[in-house]
């Protein structure tokens, strides 16, 4: 019944226009209703089939009194005019103009349907459909819509699609395949060097906080005893070079260098120096390494986003083996710079640093390539794997004393043998052969290093 | 105790009497006191020389007090409402604004601009606008926004003795608080942010009107012991971003609270600058909590729903705390 | 000074450049860098901590003249 009037409280139904069973189309009139100013028709706003009659003719009834019932009827689909179009948001200026079909028709519905907001969630006008009920479901199952695909009609959110979703364990930390943790939490993982994938994470959907990272336990073997940080290197170290191995397409080539005249150069050398000055062998590849990569860039690069991107300086990385059995191999700086003493004294710090474990961030990342001295425990070659995202990688045996021809004379001379091992997406045999050429040249002349 | 409007009555008072360059003008200011009455019983007190009622014209009285300003006067020009302030616009961002830089420096323009903002009273849709960010956009300007009865007064006389256009933002539903007020202290600088209450799980920034619903809102979550901090911008231009920047490096979550719409929003500037200076710092995502996408409701239930209030801030904190 | 406080302050360098060799028991007469796995940067670093510890500076010639424990002893103690 109709409020006819501001001061109207009731009215009679003097007479149906219309019968159980009629069409109806918005518009029509379907009673007459008497009032203190008169006979009224009442016009009725749906379109439909009259389904029931509740108020017979000649019964007062009061204002707002349910009348008649219309229903959709069986072919009819209502024009439902109590969605107020006005309602919507105009998103026009957000709606692609490439036209992806779903946005326009979902951006104006979900307006529409989101403007009531449902219980506790904060009313997102752009973010996925959902019902109240769904809306509700997700915030009890610590959920967040975002990352739920909806099964429903135009990409709605239905009960289903959030039973299924996996929340609350680490694997629900990733989202469309990428691991959800918060800038801050990631920066912590990294200063602290806790491995992120043994985070679980206890934001909402599983994501990974700052707190979490901070409460991260070393993960438990299956014997139940912790994990010691020499075994998680270890399985880092495992990790790295399995990668190296699959994805590095590896080349070889070696050269036996007579380091004679290093040798007898470094002794010299030593006797008048200060003991705190005092050379070993090593620096003396190092540097040659490091001077023979000026010339040959390509083996001095960083394998990024599927290219070789060459370096403009050169940091060797120096594999150092950790007692107790790890490896590291953190980049000297800028290698083919400065005096070798000044080499020598950051090379004793670097590796004193790497046994105590004070490295810095920028030595573990840095280097463009690497060089791994295996001599001192007497093996006559390495044939080393390259240190991924590095291209290349230097391996050194042991020196021995073997026959050598000298001008025509077989004489016995300290032979060392260095092995190059190359990616072959980035160099080739015949430059990793000339290379080790130009560190042999090095070598020979151990004054100029 | 004194209330926010006498607060600002009180500097009117106090910057008509002591300097001879000041005169204030504005629509009703005079005969009826000021549509809010802040000025009430100054017209008696200063003549209609110094407190002028003004024509219905926005852009013509900003524009006469632009000139005033060149001239070498202290004006302060009361616009009823930012809403009418759409009037002005080209007066304040193609005249005020440029006029230093257009100069060369010759001219200033030493206005100072007061308007009520925000909704709250169901005066719907036309009535009821948050355009702070539309003047904080503006190079050549300044804005300020207080939101304590001390503020109120203290900014309108640092608004006055710059030598630059300053607009002072004075959300309608504030003009009958209470709170202290000193007026022999020295006033902090009026272009910092300030830590209205000190907590170390979360920063909810806020200005105007907003700031007192952050401050229950931290009351609200330190019974889930969530330790909110809160901050009150005061200067929207510029922004204080040192303040913004320490408090998030040290809670690592952000909830802004801004009355304006969403889009565009100052909310959306300090985001944007939370991410470019402090992603690091981040624990979650940053939230932003305005009023919803519509013109303003005349309903009572559903201007309340618009508008950012009490349990939609705890909301987002909340999220904030789970990691968004 | 005594042979004991030879080998002590012989032992603290050592235990300096390797500190996990704390726990274990020297052989006298092992070769240092086999037994203990030194390379010959560890020994330069050693060398260089008796010589600052002793004052003792050992050439590299006579690197062969420390290669056990008990030798290394010895050839200190005569130059101290």
């Amino acid at each position: 019944m109709p409020s006819l009037g501001a001061d109207m409280t009731a009215g009679t139904l003097a007479k149906w226009r219309v019968a159980v069973g009629d069409r109806i189309s918005h518009g029509d009139i379907i009673a007459e209703v008497e009032t203190d100013k008169g006979l009224i028709e009442v016009e009725v706003f749906e379109t439909g089939v009259v389904e029931k009659l509740l108020v017979g003719e000649g019964e007062k009834v009061p204002v707002g009194t349910v009348l008649a019932e219309i229903g959709a009827g069986a072919a009819t689909v209502p024009e439902s005019a109590s969605v107020p179009e006005s309602a919507s948001v105009p998103e026009s200026a957000s709606v692609p103009a490439t036209g992806s079909a779903s946005v326009p028709v979902s951006a104006s519905e979900s307006a529409a349907g989101s403007i009531i907001s449902a219980g506790s969630s904060e009313v997102d006008l752009d973010g996925p459909m959902a019902s109240p009920a769904v809306r509700r479901r997700a915030h009890e199952l610590d959920v967040s819509l975002r990352g739920v695909q909806g099964s429903g009609e135009h990409g709605r959110i239905t009960l289903d699609d959030l039973e299924g979703f996996p929340r609350g364990s680490a694997a629900a930390a990733i989202v469309g395949g990428r691991l959800r943790i918060s800038p801050y939490a990631r920066r912590l993982a990294l200063e602290r060097g806790i491995d992120i994938a043994q985070v679980r994470g206890t934001g909402l959907s599983g994501a990974i906080q700052a707190r979490d990272v901070l409460s991260a336990k070393p993960s438990v073997q299956e014997s139940g005893k912790p994990v010691s940080a020499s075994e998680r290197m270890q399985r880092a170290i495992a990790a790295a070079m399995t990668r190296a191995n699959d994805e590095i397409p590896h080349y070889y080539v070696e050269q036996s260098i007579d380091m004679g005249n290093a040798l007898t150069w470094l002794r010299e050398a030593n006797a008048s120096l200060n003991v705190t000055e005092r050379l070993v062998s090593g620096v003396l590849v190092l540097r040659a390494v490091a001077r023979a990569l000026r010339k040959h860039k390509k083996l001095n690069a960083t394998w990024q986003g599927g290219k070789p991107v060459p370096s403009e300086e050169v940091h060797v990385g120096l594999a150092v083996s950790l007692r107790g059995g790890g490896l590291v191999a953190p980049a000297l700086r800028n290698t083919d710079e400065g005096s070798l003493t000044d080499l020598m004294a950051r090379m004793t710090d670097l590796v004193s640093r790497a046994r105590s474990g004070a490295l810095r961030s920028s030595e573990l990342t840095s280097a463009t390539i690497t060089l791994t001295s295996l001599g001192e425990r007497g093996v006559e070659s390495v044939t080393p794997i390259i240190f991924p995202p590095q291209v290349a990688i230097v391996g050194c045996g042991a020196t021995f004393e073997r026959p050598w021809v000298v001008d025509g004379q077989v004489v016995p001379r300290p032979v060392m043998r260095v092995t190059l091992g190359g990616d072959h997406r980035v160099s080739n045999g015949h430059q990793g052969a000339r290379f080790l050429s130009a560190l042999d040249r090095l070598l020979q002349e151990p004054e100029k290093l | 105790m004194t209330t926010y409007r006498d607060a600002i009555r009180t500097a009117l008072q106090t910057l008509l009497r002591d300097d001879p360059r000041v005169f204030f003008m504005g629509e009703d200011v005079g005969r009826y006191g000021g549509p809010y009455a802040v000025s009430k019983g100054l017209l008696e007190e200063f003549g209609e020389d110094r407190v002028r009622d003004t024509p219905l014209c926005e852009s013509t009285f900003v524009g006469a007090g632009i000139g005033a300003a060149l001239g070498g006067m202290r004006p302060i020009v009361e616009v009823m409402t930012v809403n009418f302030s759409l009037l002005a616009l080209d007066q304040v961002v193609n005249n005020a604004a440029v006029m230093r830089h257009m100069s060369g420096g010759q001219f200033e323009v030493p206005i100072a601009v007061r308007m009520a903002t925000g909704g709250g009273k169901q005066i719907a849709a036309q009535h009821s606008h948050s355009l702070e960010n539309w003047y904080a956009h503006v190079p050549g300007i300044k804005v300020l926004a207080p939101a304590t009865v001390q503020d109120a007064h203290d900014m309108l006389l640092a608004a006055v003795e710059d030598p630059d256009p300053v607009f002072v933002f004075e959300h309608q539903m504030l003009y009958g608080i209470e709170g202290p007020l000193d007026i022999e202290s020295v006033p902090p600088s009026p272009w910092r942010a300030a830590i209205r209450r000190v907590g170390n799980d979360l920063s909810l920034i806020a200005y105007g009107g907003s700031v007192h619903k952050a401050l229950t809102a931290a009351d609200e979550l330190e019974k889930e012991g969530v330790r909110a901090e809160v901050i009150d911008l005061r200067s929207l231009r510029p922004l204080d971003r040192d303040t913004i920047l320490e408090s998030v490096s040290r809670t690592h979550r952000a909830v802004v609270i801004d009355e304006a719409w969403k889009t565009g929003s100052l909310a959306s500037e300090i985001s944007a600058i939370l991410a470019e200076e402090a992603f690091y710092e981040l624990d979650a995502p940053i939230a932003r909590v305005c009023t919803l996408e519509v013109p303003m409701p005349y309903a009572k239930h559903l201007e309340e729903a618009a508008i950012p209030q009490v349990d939609r801030i705890v909301e987002a904190a909340r999220r904030s705390v789970r990691g968004g | 000074m005594t042979s004991d406080e030879i080998r002590a302050t012989l032992l603290r360098c050592l235990t300096d450049v390797a500190p996990d060799i704390a726990d274990e028991e020297i052989e006298d007469d092992a070769d240092l860098r086999d037994e203990l796995d030194l390379d010959s940067m560890d020994i330069l670093r050693w060398v260089q901590g008796i010589h600052k510890a002793l004052g003792v500076e050992i050439p590299e010639e006579d690197y062969g003249k420390i290669a056990s424990f008990e030798d290394a002893i010895a050839y200190v103690a005569a130059r101290v």
